[in-house]
């Protein structure tokens, strides 16, 4: 058997095969953190379906020296603990990779290639040997391979310790048990195998003070920071996370200590409908409010997305997105929520959404849209995904500074309100189309207004009269074009346009773009490049398709919806972009974009 | 419009004790066709609000969509109102009392509204027993789109284009006793001295009150054969005794005697006749209320009135616990909790 032996320090890729139910996530999050306590950057995808027990479930681990945090095809290790994916399993390993397996029970001649190599430990014979409880057996299985796997992979024993005590605090009496059986794991290897592999953890300090967290508890954290108070929300996965992190953190800091009364509320509604409306009516009554959703969810508010926009009642939505259309695949991610969060709603709409591509960006971007959300009195949609809310990440550390105030907008105190001979709710008052509002309860005789969808003068009465109309409807264009300069500019990755064609992408795509940049410059093709951290599109954007001949946009979704935005907002020709795309759930890899690209920069063979 | 407001008001009109006369409680003209019941209820609300000594601003209209929705823009013109998408009011109402506890809130909600198109969050806001005035201006058909049947026109009614309904009435006041409704009334558009009491007593009940008004539509549902027209709704209303166990409406209950028949005018001049119920009457008894409403329904009867009260009880923000100052009046102090406690964050995810 021949075995490659090139440099696999510190670079390679683990996917272990469970059956989903069965204690492995945190087993395997125990791996994933160990990698990152030795200083490695290291990036876990969990690949798991829409069920509860008993199905296949794989969770994919990269080590990348180099710090590249995306997905990369090729595994070099299979823990392949679920027999029922064991084909699936054995083909997915790279020749010369590894498949570590259960070997209690012998391995099928079918699943043995010669190009790979086999660890085979008795998994099952050595919990029932060790355990009497059927729980602890299958619990404890988990914990044994990750001990195997730390010695096949030289990681540091008493970093798996540290974390375990971590992990058990308060519950003390567990850590022997646990330390225990990582012992086994390893005594097995030492006892079978040469160790550690070729490939293996060495520790550095790369990393620095980074964090590992997931998008969604970063947006939870986020709303908490932003001082939401109202949260309304219906489950979806993959954007559950998003609001149970809220609650986590609102217990943690929002209960009042001496009346033991919370300072927030929420409210888990009957459906997407009315969390939405939910968040309307308290933000129109201004305490700050959100909720989460995903596609299916996101399609349900339109209507009310679109009263919102019309009526100019701040609201701040979530939309984790996951694998459309319909119900799609619900724990599979995608990027193709973008057109109908832009254009959500029937009637003339349009919609500021802010893109996040980090677990930092999405705490930072979940305040900034509520800052936004109520200084432009429109709706805000986060569009981030499940890769980025249901997956751990290393990210920069998350930062607060104390001085920083929240931007309420343009709200009259009753005091303003004084001054004022008759107060016009959708006045351009300042020539930015960005009307003042005022806040129920406020002043006994001046201020008050019915919002409504309906067709509005500026006083908020109701108007069938097309030149008032046309009027309020050229004010909110006016507002759309003052949210170009004030959402979050995008991010340049040079100083200067080095080239005719330049590279757009956005959210959990920038990974991999950037590797596969990375890696064309490696191979002499030097592109510009742009990501994207917010629509509608400012005049920097603008600026960069117009200033290249041809255009790279990076998506993952089918229909190119990020192109058919630059194609409506900026008259953009459609023959300038070429369009980079992966739909098939998984996130998209830096070799899959270099493929593509290079595909595209060869020349034409007729 | 084709209307001019008449914008003199007599001099001497009496001032609440807030020194407001009730015009400063009025709202814009009416849009609504001449006739209108829903016209009468919103002339309730305006009273109410005035005898109560309401401050407006204190208070926020909510509606959905309907010719019901749309009068909360003819009364309360100093408080700030809601007019949000059909059928999803109460969702907009309860993040707005989420938002600011300490207001009124004064939901306007029409059959197709509420029965339809509504059902789902209609049903949702009484399970929280949201503390909001729930007005349903029920006329069994949809007004705006022109007479189509709704979901509370009975079977066997017959509407303007001489269609049979074939199916079954729903029955919101029933509907909310048996979901746990805290305040359950029933009144008639044509009934101010019943109405206005009501709607004061729904505005002091702490949670969710629910006022079923049947309002007869005067243009599409006013016809023979229909179970919702003035005619058959004066032939077979019956309305209860309960009401003097609302403070304000003392001096109904002298004109309510046991037994006895009450005439009531109508807008076209006509009157209808009330009776008073069986002293056997116990409207904080759900049980009793509800053996009320299927015995009134079995008569053929439309039951007025309080049909059911819980005086003491949580609403949504006691049951979650929220604290007592408004959530919209909280600040960064209470609300952020600052850098210090975000380092300690990172270190946890380290």
């Amino acid at each position: 058997m021949s075995l490659t032996t090139t440099n696999k320090v510190n670079d390679f890729v683990v996917r272990f095969a469970n059956v989903n139910g069965t204690g492995s996530a945190s087993a395997n999050f125990l791996f994933t953190k160990a990698i990152f306590r030795m200083g490695v950057f290291v990036t876990p995808k969990n690949i798991f379906p829409s069920n509860i027990q008993g199905l296949p479930t794989w969770y994919e681990v990269r080590v990348s020296e180099k710090g590249y945090l995306g997905r990369r095809e090729g595994i070099d290790l299979v823990v392949a603990v679920n027999p029922q994916s064991y084909a699936e399993d054995v083909a997915s390993v790279r020749p010369g990779g590894y498949f570590l397996y259960d070997s209690t029970k012998k391995l099928h001649p079918e699943y043995i290639r010669e190009d790979i190599n086999y660890i085979g430990i008795p998994l099952m014979e050595m919990c029932n040997a060790e355990y009497t409880d059927a729980r602890q057996r299958q619990l404890f299985k988990n914990i044994i391979y990750v001990g195997a796997l730390s010695a096949l992979f030289d990681i540091e024993f008493n970093v798996l310790e540290d974390l375990l005590a971590d992990q058990f605090r308060g519950k003390e009496k567990l850590i022997p048990l646990n330390v225990r059986a990582l012992q086994m794991g390893v005594d097995y290897i030492k006892q079978n195998f040469k160790y550690p592999l070729e490939m293996r953890v060495e520790r550095r300090n790369l990393i620095g003070d980074s964090i590992m967290m997931d998008g969604n508890s970063a947006c939870g954290l986020g709303a908490v920071y932003a001082g939401v108070t109202v949260v309304a929300w219906y489950p979806i996965t993959p954007s559950t996370s998003v609001v149970e992190a809220y609650m986590d953190y609102a217990k943690q800091f929002r209960v009042d200590k001496e009346t033991g009364k919370n300072n927030y509320a929420i409210v888990q509604a009957e459906d997407e409908l009315a969390a939405i409306g939910m968040v309307i009516g308290a933000n129109w009554n201004g305490a700050r409010s959100f909720t989460s959703t995903s596609g299916p969810g996101l399609s349900l508010m339109n209507e009310f997305l679109g009263l919102a926009y019309f009526s100019e009642v701040p609201t701040v939505l979530i939309d984790v997105q996951r694998t459309g259309p319909s119900t799609g695949m619900p724990t599979r991610t995608q990027q193709s929520d973008l057109l109908l969060g832009a254009y959500a709603s029937h009637g003339d709409t349009k919609h500021v959404m802010l893109f996040p591509s980090t677990p930092k960006e999405c705490f930072d971007l979940t305040i900034e849209s509520f800052d936004l959300a109520e200084h432009l009195q429109t709706p805000v949609i986060m569009m981030t995904d499940l890769d980025l809310g249901m997956n751990d990440h290393i990210s920069a550390p998350l930062k607060w500074d104390d001085t920083r105030e929240y931007n309420r907008g343009k709200v009259l105190s009753a005091k303003d309100l004084e001054k004022i001979e008759r107060f016009g709710r959708y006045k351009d008052v300042d020539d930015d189309g960005i009307p003042y509002r005022t806040l129920p309860g406020t002043h006994p005789t001046k201020g008050s207004y019915f919002t409504r969808g309906s067709s509005h003068d500026e006083y908020a009465a109701y108007t069938e009269n097309s030149g008032v109309y046309k009027k309020g409807m050229d004010r909110l264009i006016k507002k759309w074009n003052t949210a170009k300069e004030l959402v979050p500019a995008p991010q340049f990755y040079q100083e200067k346009n080095q080239s005719s064609m330049g590279v757009i992408f956005f959210g959990t795509s920038t990974y991999s773009a950037e590797e596969a940049l990375d890696l064309l410059k490696a191979d002499g093709v030097v592109l510009d490049a742009m990501r994207l951290k917010a629509f509608p599109f400012s005049k920097k954007v603008e600026e960069f398709v117009n200033s290249h001949d041809k255009i790279f946009i990076i998506e993952q979704n089918r229909d190119a919806q990020l192109k058919s935005l630059f194609m409506i907002e900026l008259d953009v020709n459609p023959n300038k972009i070429i369009s980079v795309l992966n739909f098939d759930g998984l996130p998209i890899t830096a070799d899959n974009i270099m493929k593509q690209i290079s595909k595209a920069l060869a020349p034409q063979t007729i | 419009m084709t209307y001019i407001r008449p914008k003199f008001r007599h001099p001497e009109l009496p001032k609440n004790k807030l020194g407001y006369t009730i015009n400063y409680y009025e709202g814009a003209l009416s849009t609504l066709c001449a006739g209108c019941g829903h016209d009468s209820i919103s002339a309730g609300i305006v009273q109410a609000c005035y005898e109560m000594n309401i401050e407006p601003h204190r208070l926020a209209k909510m509606s959905g969509i309907g010719c019901s929705s749309k009068t909360p823009a003819y009364f309360l013109s100093n408080s700030h109102g809601f007019n949000s998408v059909h059928g999803r009011m109460p969702s907009v109402a309860t993040g707005a009392n989420l938002g600011n506890r300490d207001l009124i809130y004064l939901g306007v909600s029409g059959d197709g509204d509420t029965a339809s198109i509504g059902m789902g969050q209609f049903v949702h806001v009484i399970r929280r027993n949201l503390n909001m005035v729930y007005i349903v201006m029920n006329n069994g058909c949809y007004g705006l789109t022109k007479g189509q049947d709704s979901a509370t026109a009975d079977a066997g009614s017959k509407n303007k284009s001489g269609n049979i309904n074939l199916f079954e009435s729903i029955d919101l006041a029933s509907l909310s006793l048996e979901l746990g409704a805290t305040f359950v009334a029933q009144s008639f558009s044509g009934d101010k001295t019943q109405l206005i009491p009501l709607i004061k007593a729904a505005m002091k009940h702490p949670g969710f009150a629910l006022i079923n008004v049947i309002s007869p539509c005067v243009t599409f549902n006013n016809n023979v054969g229909s179970t919702k027209s003035y005619d058959f709704v004066r032939e077979h209303i019956e309305a209860t005794s309960t009401l003097d166990f609302v403070p304000e409406m003392q001096e109904i209950t002298t004109s309510y005697t046991e037994g006895s028949s009450q005439q009531v005018k109508l807008h076209d001049g006509s009157a209808i006749n009330l009776h008073k119920l069986s002293s056997a009457w116990d409207p904080m008894d759900r049980q009793s209320a509800m053996n009320a409403m299927m015995n009134a329904k079995n008569k053929g009867e439309i039951l007025t009135g309080l049909i059911y009260i819980e005086p003491e009880t949580k609403d949504l923000h006691d049951l979650i616990q929220t604290t007592a100052t408004p959530l919209n009046a909280l600040g960064k102090k209470e609300l952020c909790p600052g850098a210090s406690a975000l380092e300690e964050i990172n270190a946890d995810l380290r």
